[in-house]
């Protein structure tokens, strides 16, 4: 019996290290190939100078993140303005032991899922813990004592609310076409078509919503360089404000992650192995993300809250109505 | 109703088809070679009166064109060029030694502008860091170069001048002295 335990508790650890390895390194390397992409994007090189084509750069941004003071100003809540940056960074790494990474394996007699947590409510967890990462941004913002964090943080705190019924409501659909919660059980559910084909609307409000979730442009304005300086982050340096950075990216793989779970059909696809896949879809989603803030402005803020409120909303419940009566129609 | 629907439909793909045209947008330039100079390695040609470093130029004769005459220094609103003038072997002015502080320099271009012999030129050259700021400092040996610069045929003794070598009346477009006595009337 002891044995047994610590097999499984061996694998798990096992595979905890490597999915945090693998997001990790994709957040690190996400970073590099955004600046490469948006420099090609607006014709010039991105940086190409510290080894070959750049590669090491994330490695020295890192270094020079790591060496920099950690500043804290004067009339700082100390103790939430040093746990900010780590519940974000923190939220975005935990989503990832729910993501799914293939079908479960066999070793040695054992039967061994490709996901670090099989749980029956893994969507709503997920949702949770993207939801739990704002209070990271509101809270770091808040005690910054700083009148732009502030206002970045307000920001971010009523996109969140804007936006999460969207994003809550588009998923909607997809459980009610995969009939479980379960990630597994939805990627499985879609070993014929993606559910991006069956549900084509779904599939667009749920990446409005997780644009406005992630916070990049054209819904950054929390951020907002041009109106708050640095937003949430004005008053943060080194190595705490490379987390909200990590936190950021490795939220971009997430989100391709995500969507590669409930709308590309996950690991699913012909001739190449499942996990090349998997990582053909999740790294589709960032390339997008990034091709979207090479081309879209900002929006003004009560255009964002509108479009959230007025018209993603009304048209995920639709969007519920139209699947359940297409759901009826073919039973 | 049935119009107003027909607007929405109209501002819905009026929209989507202007989201549409900035993504195409960006993706052209996705395949457009980058204008960007790659610094260190290519160097664009400059102007050849692009004011960079100064230097003391020569004539075509090899002699050196600078005769010390403080007109350079007294233009330069910064004060950072200073000389010593004496008298050469041959019977010339010439600077004694000849100063320039390239770390108060701000490249205006007047002490050029001010200097009668085309000695003193400014260089397309921009690009000379030191690691430390007394290297900024040139001294006369540093300034001359072994060319005439953007004047390589002018020789300013050739025009005027009556020092050593260089009698009255030998010059370009000068005539002999006239004997006064010989056109009294």
């Amino acid at each position: 019996m002891t044995a047994e335990l610590l097999i499984g508790v061996g694998v798990m650890l096992v595979k905890m290290a490597v999915a945090l390895a693998v997001a990790l390194g994709l957040a690190a390397y996400m970073i590099l190939l955004e600046r490469k992409l948006l420099g090609r994007f607006q014709v010039r090189y991105g940086p190409n100078r510290v080894g070959y084509f750049g590669l090491l750069q994330p490695l020295a941004d890192g270094l020079k993140m790591l060496l920099k003071e950690d500043i804290i100003p004067d009339g700082v809540d100390r103790r939430i303005f040093l746990v900010a940056p780590a519940v974000v960074a923190g939220m975005a790494l935990f989503a990832f032991m729910l993501v799914p990474f293939g079908e479960t394996l066999t070793i040695l007699g054992h039967a061994v899922p490709q996901v670090i947590v099989r749980t029956n409510v893994g969507l709503l967890l997920v949702l949770a813990l993207s939801s739990l990462a704002v209070y990271g941004l509101a809270l770091g913002a808040w005690t910054s004592d700083n009148k732009y964090s502030l206002l970045g943080g307000i920001r971010g705190a009523a996109q969140m609310i804007s936006y999460e019924l969207a994003l809550g409501l588009s998923l909607v659909p997809v459980v009610m076409r995969a009939r479980s919660l379960d990630l597994s059980d939805i990627v499985a559910a879609q070993s014929g078509l993606p559910f991006a084909v069956t549900e084509p609307f779904a599939f667009l409000l749920f990446i409005i919503a997780a644009l406005a979730e992630t916070k990049r442009i054209p819904f950054d304005l929390p951020e907002a360089e041009n109106e708050l300086q640095a937003g949430f982050h004005t008053e943060y340096s080194g190595m705490r404000f490379a987390l909200f950075f990590v936190g950021e990216y490795v939220n971009m793989v997430l989100l391709g992650a995500l969507i590669a779970v409930f709308f590309l059909g996950g690991w699913h696809g012909p001739i190449l192995p499942p996990i090349v896949w998997l990582g053909i879809k999740v790294l589709a989603v960032p390339v997008f993300l990034i091709w979207t803030r090479a081309s879209l402005p900002r929006l003004r803020y009560d255009q964002l809250m509108a479009l959230g409120w007025k018209v993603l909303v009304p048209l995920a419940l639709l969007n519920v109505l139209l699947t359940g009566a297409i759901l009826v129609a073919a039973a | 109703m049935a119009d107003e629907k027909h607007s929405l439909l109209g501002a819905v793909i009026e929209g989507a088809a202007g989201l549409a045209g900035s993504y195409a947008a960006t993706l052209t330039h996705l395949f457009r070679k980058p204008v960007t100079e790659q610094y260190p390695e290519y160097k664009r040609p400059m102007p050849a009166r692009t004011r960079g470093r100064i230097i003391l130029t020569r004539s075509p004769d090899g002699n050196e064109r600078c005769v010390a005459c403080y007109l350079c220094s007294g233009a330069c609103p910064v004060n950072c060029i200073s000389m010593q003038s004496e008298e050469g072997e041959n019977g010339r002015r010439q600077a004694a030694w000849f100063r320039i502080n390239f770390a108060r320099c701000i490249y205006c271009g007047l002490c050029e502008e001010a200097c009668p012999t085309l000695a003193l030129q400014l260089t397309p050259e921009f690009a000379f860091c030191k690691d430390d700021i007394a290297d900024f400092v040139y001294e006369k040996e540093q300034l001359l170069v072994d060319h005439g610069g953007k004047h390589p045929d002018y020789d300013f003794y050739a025009h005027a001048g009556i020092a050593a070598g260089t009698p009255k009346g030998s010059h370009i477009d000068e005539d002999e002295p006239v004997d006064v006595k010989s056109i009294m009337p």
